[in-house]
């Protein structure tokens, strides 16, 4: 997943979450970046027409930027699934945030097709719990490793 | 969550040589459920699909090779047959046998890719020997892009 749709999803988690628009900072927080670089890239997303940012008010997503920041978090949600369901990693949040800058949506959606992935993804999402909610969470896998 | 693609250790190497293998094994089991199921399709594309399988199951014996030397472990094939049946069958719309293939063959070529870019861009030390390990990920990734010219030319010639 590319930088700038690790943003986007960024935004949309943050604004789902404060319900309005994301303050720059916490969109650095949600991608453990500084704000200066946040900035940087949401002006970038901004001249792209991905969203709207406002001085002291924050940034909302256009409904271009909603459209890119959903499909990057159903890839997100198929990049956690398929560690838990197929690899059976036990850490499979933390490794499912290190693995995304590597996995491509192409990828993503080939690892898919061997995945139960419910259709209303990724509306089932827990955005404070980072996981889907229908991922079975109590099941005790060992680590593939 | 990071905006890097941050390949610092040999877990995370070996993770992303788990998922190489399971993509291999997706290929190779689809490919074959397509040979064996598929009466419509023509002998260019039948070799086509046998050859694919083999060349899978090559590019998962060398990837295997390299998760064995990190200490882990991969996913057994039939296992990952079992899951690509289920959703096989499940698959209500199908866009035909060779536009499968060609996702195959895309998909393995971008995941090498990604994977050999995130090498080149780590400073980590590996178990492994960095040398080999780029040199069998660009060849087996030199495979992948044969293949998309494979198909494409069965494609363009109204192969299927």
């Amino acid at each position: 997943m590319n930088t700038a749709d690790q943003y986007l999803k960024a935004i949309y988690l943050v604004q789902e979450l404060e319900d309005g628009p994301a303050s720059t900072g916490a969109v650095a927080d949600q991608l453990d970046v500084s704000p200066a670089s946040a900035n940087e890239m949401i002006g970038k997303l901004e001249s792209d027409g991905l969203c709207d940012h406002e001085k002291y008010k924050g940034v909302d997503l256009t409904q271009e930027g909603i459209v890119r920041a959903r499909d990057a978090l159903q890839h997100y949600c198929i990049i956690e699934r398929f560690l838990l369901e197929v690899l059976e990693v036990e850490e499979f949040r933390a490794e499912a945030g290190q693995l995304e800058p590597v996995i491509d949506e192409t990828v993503a959606e080939r690892l898919d097709t061997i995945i139960d992935r419910a259709p209303q993804c990724p509306d089932c999402f827990d955005h404070e719990a980072d996981v889907c909610r229908l991922l079975a969470i109590d099941r005790e896998p060992a680590d593939a490793d | 969550m990071s905006v890097q693609s941050s390949l610092a250790s040999d877990h995370q190497l070996a993770r992303l040589l788990q998922i190489g293998v399971v993509l291999e094994e997706v290929v190779e089991a689809r490919a074959a459920k397509h040979a064996s199921e598929s009466d419509d399709i023509g002998g260019e594309v039948r070799a086509l699909l046998e050859a694919a399988v083999a060349e899978s199951a090559d590019h998962r014996d060398r990837l295997e090779g390299l998760v064995d030397e990190l200490d882990a472990e991969t996913v057994g094939f039939a296992e990952i047959e079992r899951l690509v049946e289920k959703q096989y069958e499940a698959e209500e719309a199908f866009d035909g046998v060779l536009y499968d293939q060609l996702c195959n063959e895309e998909t393995a070529y971008k995941f090498y890719d990604d994977l050999i870019e995130a090498i080149e861009g780590s400073n980590a030390r590996f178990s492994v020997d960095r040398g080999r390990l780029l040199r069998i990920l660009r060849e087996v990734r030199a495979d992948e892009a044969e293949g998309v010219e494979a198909v494409t030319d069965l494609m363009e010639r109204g192969q299927r």
